[in-house]
Parts: C-alpha cells; sequence; structure tokens
C-alpha cells in the first residue's frame, strides 16, 4: 500500500512542474513584449522631436527629418491597399460563395494559404524580376505592387472566413424574394460581414506598412521629396534599415523615432482591427 | 408587352449574375497565376546561374563576386540552423503559453494576454532586427556568450559548436531572435487546436482523476499533434523565410564555420544585403537562384503545415 501515494505524490510534483513551466513560458513570451516595446520608448521617444514630421531625410553628420519617408510609406501603403483589397474580396467572394463545385476553389483556398505565409523578400524578387528589371529603374509604383500582392492572401482568407459566418438563411430569404444572385452576395451577404472584412483589411494594412523586405528591390529610396510614383522611393522601413545600419549618430536617433512610429501604427491598426471586430461579433 | 420587358429584366440580371460570378472566379484565377508567375520568374531569373553551375550550386560553399564563383551551401545551412534554432525553443515555449491560455489562465485575463502574445506577432521584422543588433546583441555578447564559452564550450563533442569570441552576432542570436518571432504564431495555432478538442474528452479524464499535465500529454495532445504538427510547421515557414530581424543580426559572413556564436548568413539576408550591389548577371542571378531555393523550401514547408491543418478540420468537420 506504499506504492499508492508515492505515486500520487509523484505525479502531483509532475503535474506541478509542468504547470510552473506553462506559466514560465508566458511569462517568458510577455518579458519579450515588454522589452522591446520599452526599448523602442526609451529610444524613440527623446528622438521624436517636431522636426521628424517636418523636414526631410539628411545626409550623414547633420540634422533632419523623416517626412519623405513617412509620405512615401503612406503612398505606397495606401495604393498597395487599393490595389489589393478589391482583388482580395472578390477571390474571397468566390471561394465562399460560388467554388462549392469543381477543383477551382480548393485549390486557390490552399495556394493562398501558402501565399499567406510565403516570404516577402521573394515576393520583392518577383517584382523586381517583372517591373524593376522592364522599366529599368526602381519605382514606387513597384514598391506598391509588392504590397498588394502580400495584401490579397490576407483579404481573401478574412474575406471567406467572414462569409462563411453568415447564415444560409439570410441568403435563402433574399433568394426567396427573387434578388439575382449578384445581388444576393452584394448587398446581402457582403453587407453583413462587412465588419469582418474590414478587420482583415485593417490586418493587411497593419502587415505591410511594417514590411521592409519587399521594398528593398522595388522602392529602394530616395534621400529627397518626391511623389513621383514612376521614381525611387523614401519609405520608413527601408529608411530605417539604412539609418540603423550607418555608423552616424544623427542617422541612428532617426531610425529610433522612425522605428517607434511603425511600431506604434502597426500595433494601433492591431488592436483597433480587434476592437471593431468584437464589436461587431457581439451586436450580431 | 409587360411580360416580355419583364423576360428582359431577367435576361439582363442573368447576365449580370453571370459576369459577377466571372469577375470573381477571374480573381480567384489571379492567385494560381500569381504563384506560376512568381515561379516562372524567379526560374527565368536564375537561369543563367543553373547553366554556369548545375546541380553544383547547392553543395558548392564558394561564394566569391569577384571570379564570378557562387554556391548555396553557406547561406542555405545558415538558414536551416537558424530555424532549427528558433524551433528548438520556440516549441516548448510555443506550448506552454498555449496550454496557460487554454487551461490555466484565469478567465478575464485570457482574452488580454492572448492580444499580447498576437501583438508579438504584431510587431514589425524590422524592429526585432534593430532592438537585436543595438541591444541583445550586446547583452548577450557580455553576459551569455561568455558563459556558454566557460561551460559548453569546453564539453566534448557539442563544446565546438558553442565556442568562439563573444561577438553578440552570429547564428545563435539570429536563431534566438527568430524563436521571439516564430513563438506567437505556433502558440496561437497550438491554442485554436486545443480549443477544439471536445469538452466531454477532458471532463471524462479529470473524472477518472487525472491531473491538468496528464490531460494535456494524454488526451489534448494526442488528439491535437496533426494540428501542433501544422502550427510547427507554419512556424518554421515562417522563421525561414523571415529577412530583416535576421539579417541585422546574422553578421553576413559567407565562411563556414561549426561555431554557432560565429557570424554566418541566410539566404533572406544574402539577398537583403547583396542584391542591390549585385553586379554583372551571374552575380545577380544566383542571388535569385538562392531566392528560388528559398522559396521551393518554404513552399514544401508551408504546404505540409496545411495538408495537417486540413486533416484535423476535417476530423474535426466529421466529429460534430
Amino acid at each position: 500500500m506504499n506504492i499508492l501515494p508515492s505515486l500520487y505524490t509523484r505525479r502531483r510534483l509532475i503535474n506541478a512542474a509542468g504547470l510552473s513551466v506553462s506559466v514560465l513560458a508566458m511569462l517568458f513570451g510577455l518579458f519579450w513584449l515588454c522589452w522591446i516595446l520599452f526599448t523602442l520608448l526609451d529610444h524613440g521617444l527623446p528622438s521624436l522631436v517636431p522636426a521628424v514630421f517636418t523636414q526631410m531625410t539628411p545626409p550623414p553628420g547633420d540634422s533632419g527629418g523623416l517626412l519623405n519617408a513617412i509620405a512615401g510609406s503612406l503612398m505606397m501603403t495606401v495604393l498597395g491597399t487599393l490595389i489589393g483589397t478589391p482583388i482580395g474580396i472578390l477571390a474571397g467572394t468566390y471561394l465562399a460563395e460560388f467554388g462549392h463545385r469543381g477543383w477551382m476553389a480548393p485549390v486557390t483556398r490552399f495556394i493562398n494559404d501558402v501565399l499567406l505565409s510565403a516570404p516577402s523578400i521573394v515576393i520583392g524578387l518577383f517584382v523586381y524580376e517583372i517591373y524593376v528589371v522592364k522599366v529599368k529603374h526602381f519605382a514606387g509604383w513597384a514598391g506598391a505592387f509588392a504590397l498588394a500582392i502580400l495584401v490579397i492572401p490576407v483579404v481573401i482568407r478574412t474575406t471567406e472566413n467572414m462569409l462563411r459566418l453568415v447564415p444560409s438563411t439570410l441568403r435563402e430569404a433574399a433568394a426567396a424574394l427573387g434578388a439575382p444572385q449578384w445581388k444576393v452576395v452584394n448587398f446581402v451577404t457582403l453587407r453583413a460581414a462587412r465588419a469582418g472584412i474590414i478587420t482583415g483589411v485593417l490586418l493587411a494594412v497593419a502587415r505591410i506598412s511594417g514590411e521592409t523586405a519587399p521594398l528593398l528591390f522595388t522602392a529602394l529610396n530616395n534621400q529627397f521629396w518626391s511623389s513621383n510614383m514612376n521614381q525611387p522611393m523614401a519609405n520608413l522601413p527601408v529608411v530605417i534599415f539604412q539609418f540603423a545600419m550607418s555608423p552616424y549618430d544623427d542617422w541612428q536617433h532617426l531610425a529610433w523615432a522612425g522605428a517607434l512610429l511603425i511600431t506604434l501604427s502597426v500595433l494601433t491598426l492591431n488592436i483597433l482591427a480587434r476592437v471593431l471586430f468584437r464589436q461587431s461579433a457581439t451586436t450580431h | 408587352m409587360p411580360i416580355f420587358s419583364q423576360q428582359a429584366k431577367l435576361k439582363r440580371q442573368a447576365i449580370f449574375d453571370l459576369s459577377f460570378r466571372s469577375l470573381t472566379r477571374v480573381c480567384a484565377f489571379g492567385v494560381l497565376t500569381l504563384l506560376a508567375a512568381i515561379i516562372a520568374s524567379l526560374v527565368v531569373g536564375s537561369m543563367p546561374a543553373i547553366h554556369a553551375f548545375g546541380f553544383g550550386f547547392l553543395t558548392s560553399s564558394e561564394w566569391d563576386p569577384v571570379n564570378e564563383k557562387f554556391g548555396a551551401l553557406i547561406p542555405v545551412f545558415g538558414t536551416l540552423v537558424t530555424s532549427g534554432i528558433a524551433l528548438f525553443i520556440a516549441i516548448p515555449v510555443s506550448f506552454g503559453i498555449a496550454l496557460f491560455l487554454t487551461e490555466l489562465s484565469p478567465r478575464i485575463l485570457r482574452r488580454p494576454l492572448g492580444i499580447a502574445i498576437e501583438l508579438l506577432a504584431g510587431i514589425p521584422s524590422i524592429i526585432y532586427g534593430m532592438w537585436g543588433l543595438f541591444i541583445f546583441a550586446p547583452m548577450f555578447a557580455d553576459t551569455v556568450e561568455p558563459w556558454l564559452n566557460k561551460h559548453i564550450g569546453t564539453l566534448p563533442y557539442i563544446g565546438p559548436f558553442f565556442s568562439g569570441p563573444p561577438m553578440g552576432i552570429g547564428l545563435l542570436t539570429a536563431g534566438i531572435i527568430l524563436a521571439i518571432m516564430v513563438i506567437p504564431f505556433i502558440a496561437s495555432v497550438m491554442r485554436d487546436v486545443f480549443d477544439v478538442v471536445p469538452p466531454m474528452l477532458k471532463e471524462s479524464a479529470y473524472a477518472v482523476g487525472a491531473t491538468t499535465w496528464e490531460v494535456m500529454w494524454q488526451v489534448v495532445l494526442p488528439y491535437t499533434k496533426v494540428g501542433v504538427a501544422g502550427g510547427i510547421m507554419l512556424g518554421l515557414g515562417r522563421a525561414l523565410g523571415e529577412t530583416m530581424a535576421v539579417t541585422f543580426v546574422i553578421g553576413n559572413s559567407h565562411d563556414l564555420s561549426k561555431s554557432l556564436l560565429m557570424p554566418g548568413n541566410s539566404i533572406s539576408s544574402a539577398l537583403a544585403n547583396e542584391f542591390n550591389e549585385a553586379f554583372g548577371d551571374l552575380y545577380t542571378s544566383s542571388l535569385i537562384e538562392l531566392g528560388l531555393i528559398l522559396f521551393f523550401i518554404t513552399f514544401v514547408v508551408l504546404s505540409i503545415a496545411r495538408y495537417m491543418l486540413y486533416k484535423l478540420g476535417k476530423r474535426e468537420g466529421q466529429a460534430a
């Protein structure tokens, strides 16, 4: 009878050890998040002076700001989103509403899920090959295209998921009233899934606004103000990369300021998307 | 007459239907075309290198832009080693986090903690890179690496992997930062698949007296193993293709070294560093071939990941 209590103690000990390790793992994850955010605030806030928003990127050893990089990033992100979102929503609609038969929908779904996590630097190489090589110079448009390619899979995935959450009774009710299918999809199901789809678009914007790798070979960088999308274009991530790797103090300070800006906007978008989604989930 | 106009109306709607359906179909088809175009353009771009080096490209460790001799061994090795280190650290930690979030966490904390972990995934990779280069690497060089040198570097067999000058940057640092980056991906997939385990299964196990840990190991994990493996592969896919974070801290050296503390190179960091400065067709095309290899590896890994996750999803669908 002595074996039983000892077995029991051992099981309890293993359980306690396992659960403590689990708590430690959680703390381990939170620890890095806090450390990174603290570093960003610590280094970024002192460098975040008004000049950052009013002046152009400086030559080494000079003071300046990030205005052209911020503007370039905004332009390319907005254009990338504008190009990618409609394609993504339409393709997602196909997967959820029309692709019930045949091989195409399952194959597309699978390929899309793979593209969703494909390395973004390869997307940069691809756009370099088909755009930059053809026109023989780096361009803001190429950057916007590369970002659009990253937007599409994210939007497709969320659009399909959200449309599948719309109850079939809604579609059937609309169809019973005599609405043709394009009206059912556009005015009933897509509208019912609107909040979720907007969430997906916000998440896609959050993802591309921090992307550096696909812009390296497409938009490259530009030290001066440029709103010409056919020219190389300054953008925050590449400027941060270049400035952070440089030996100049001024440049490194600007890099920290830019890093703080990007992280704050990306995290805000992420949280906004979640809040929005939660609201829509509770009102339904 | 009214009947005619009604029919015309119906016909028009039918045309709208058809065109809308075709439009969505074309967009979906665009995704397939995109994949084909990516593969085709990479293959075309790397043709000069494929012609020049053939299969030797994969096994040669030479990287000599001046004499135009290129081989992929070192970047491929660096990519695989850093991702391996990342998974080695990330799998147990992610399991712990998922276990905490599904079984242990108080209900109020569950959501905020889940979001906090997901925010870790939201931080752009260039931020990880900067933080790694300026904050983590110096600290690592001052504290952890001397310790590794002293205590593990002297051991037989595994010693050589952990000896070398404590520089802070290198394969090990890159692997650790990759681990932090993939933890949220793996953890959130694990949490999601743990959530699909029918409560009845868990409750039955608890009812016969199993501890939480035993329920996890002997009920939840076997039930979800396909999904868990899928999540791990998904994280691996991320780690393999990660660019900026690695570029900052890996050291960009084309020397093959046994020690994990020495600088190395990965496919993505070689591309990020050298592509814009590459001169000559063969140099550019060798770099594109590196990109093709990377795309191929991640494509295979991600396909396996998705297949496993679908498999779990399907079983779930049948059970319900």
